[in-house]
């Protein structure tokens, strides 16, 4: 899997995604600034682009750090409550601080967000049964706790529309205005880069990080601000994408191991270019109408999600 | 010269090491035998910096361990544990190259590239460099471990059972190895062993422990006898002298 092919494959499907759409658009349309056309395409149909791969590549890279800190290959923001207690945070804003901006709701969100998969990675700490499949169970139990509570608070509150557009990830009403929190993941997947080695040595365990002099704690908890900060971004743009954490680092390690600094690129493009698949199939299938993208996301990831866990033993 | 003075360690109320001193020889090999639950690897951990000790401190070359910052500490002191339970899918250079990671923090220059060459080439690694861990049998992964903490090039090598599910070809290449670190390399290496009789072929020291407390504390030949064994183990253990080795003969008495 070769960084190179990863590009051009990210390049023809985002230029197919910037064309696709109810309204026909064609590149020799753009040449005129003032058309119709243009505006769709400048405020809508490049946002969404973005968006999709900003989320994609974010997704991907918080489930890989989560796989190397939890060091299990099942753990990742779907599988540890992570975007369960998101979910919360922002109903906290919406019913605590109605008028916050989005930078506000943003930095609720995040709180929770830490604080559940904080939660999360002390129980395991304390669950002595460490079994690989256990522990995701554990965390999608921890997860559906967490959503019950902002369901309950959400049916009391009489938001639960509003909740709802939160919980399914959509990227049907990204446009311009409405993404551009999304471009606060950008230097956090550059500083995960730049950690990939200590997070690499993290997964080794504690006893081998410490033999390497690495503070291992301080590192798990960066680790754990980073990937809450990416999915607080994600979620309140735009919405929960189940699974992509999961499967995308799993794919790379297959066939690339688990050496961050040199797999966190390619973790990163394949989570866009499995996004930027699973929005084009949703928004073609059942044309002029969309298929949302924790839909289609969910029907193809946990199908590649089951294939995982049944050839596991051959590799993990 | 590792000191350790006055080491306890307590689970609840239990003592599991005890006022433990003992001085640790530079350039020789020195094996922790004694019965299981006796705290070896309790005590090493401690000495490591893995595990915190309740009284007590441990000197290296005079200057308190707990003073001294985490990754100066990892280019003078390496361990490796008994378990080497890991999840994460590296080869076999990637893992090794990780042994210089005090010193590069992961950006490996052409001297660390060369370290990491001459410690594959000395466990026997250099064809196998490119596996996968998780591909390789028992054996061949406790080499790419301790070919890690050679390439982290420390003074000191603290092993905790390395022979731990390794069969005889493989145990007796690894206290070869380690011999030759000593004899070749000036290391220090500080080995847990159950085998009494790899102490007492490979070894030039012996430390016996009991019961969290040290009972025992010599040159190999000194421990090495019926009398010391009987402290140590409540076993008569005739002793054989087979081609200049000194051979406990434990199996029927």
């Amino acid at each position: 899997m070769k960084i190179k092919y990863l590009l051009a494959a990210l390049f023809v499907l985002s230029v197919a995604s910037l064309f696709v759409g109810v309204s026909s658009i064609s590149p020799m349309d753009l040449l005129n600034i003032q058309s119709e056309e243009t505006q769709i395409f400048l405020i809508s149909r490049l946002p969404r682009l973005v968006a999709i791969l900003l989320a994609g590549a974010g997704m991907s890279i918080s489930g890989l750090i989560m796989q190397q800190l939890s060091r299990n290959k099942f753990v990742s923001p779907t599988t540890a409550g992570t975007l369960d207690a998101t979910k919360l945070g922002i109903l906290v804003s919406m019913l605590l601080f109605a008028n916050a901006t989005s930078l506000e709701k943003m930095a609720i969100a995040f709180v929770f967000a830490l604080a559940g998969t904080f939660l999360f990675m002390q129980i395991l700490d304390r669950i002595k049964f460490k079994d690989a499949i256990f522990i995701p169970l554990v965390g999608l139990m921890f997860g559906n706790i967490l959503s019950s509570v902002t369901t309950f608070f959400a049916y009391r509150a009489d938001v639960i529309q509003n909740m709802s557009a939160w919980l399914q990830g959509d990227f049907s009403m990204i446009m311009k205005g409405r993404y551009e929190l999304l471009y606060i993941s950008v230097p956090i997947m550059v500083l995960a880069y730049f950690y990939a080695n200590r997070f690499t040595v993290a997964g080794m365990g504690e006893d081998f990080s410490k033999n390497l002099g690495l503070a291992y704690r301080r590192i798990v908890n960066i680790g754990l601000i980073l990937v809450a900060l990416i999915t607080a971004t994600v979620v309140l743009t735009v919405g929960t994408i189940p699974f992509l954490g999961l499967i995308i680092p799993n794919i790379i390690s297959i066939f690339k191991g688990d050496h961050l600094q040199k797999t966190l690129p390619h973790t990163a493009l394949l989570g866009a270019i499995f996004l930027l698949v699973c929005d084009i199939l949703g928004r073609v299938i059942i044309y002029p109408y969309e298929i949302s993208i924790s839909l289609m996301v969910g029907v193809i990831g946990s199908g590649i999600f089951l294939y995982l866990l049944f050839r596991r033993k051959a590799y993990a | 010269m590792i000191q350790v003075v006055s080491l306890s360690k307590f689970y609840g109320k239990k003592a599991v090491v005890e006022d433990v001193s003992v001085t640790i020889q530079p350039r020789k090999i020195t094996s922790f035998i004694g019965p299981n639950g006796a705290g070896k690897s309790t005590l090493l951990s401690m000495v490591s910096r893995l595990l915190d000790a309740d009284t007590g401190e441990v000197l290296i070359d005079k200057s308190d361990a707990k003073k001294m910052k985490s990754n100066d500490f990892a280019k003078r002191v390496s361990i490796l544990k008994q378990s080497n339970y890991m999840n994460v899918r590296l080869t076999i250079r990637e893992l090794v190259s990780f042994g210089r990671f005090p010193y590069s923090k992961g950006r490996l220059t052409d001297e660390d590239e060369r370290i990491v060459d001459q410690s594959l080439e000395y466990m026997h690694l250099t064809d196998m460099q490119e596996r996968y861990l998780d591909e390789l049998s028992g054996g061949q992964r406790q080499r790419a471990f301790i070919a890690m903490v050679i390439a982290q090039d420390t003074e000191y090598i603290l092993l905790d059972e390395p022979l731990n599910n390794l069969d005889m070809k493989h145990s007796v290449q690894i206290m070869k190895i380690l011999r030759r670190l000593v004899d070749e390399l000036g290391k220090t290496v500080v080995i847990v062993l159950h085998d009494i009789n790899f102490a007492s072929v490979y070894s030039d020291w012996i430390v016996a422990m009991k019961d969290g407390k040290v009972v025992k504390n010599g040159p190999t030949e000194e421990i090495i006898q019926s009398e010391s064994l009987k402290e140590i183990y409540d076993m008569d253990i005739p002793i054989q002298k087979m081609e200049g080795c000194r051979i406990c003969v434990y199996f029927n008495s």
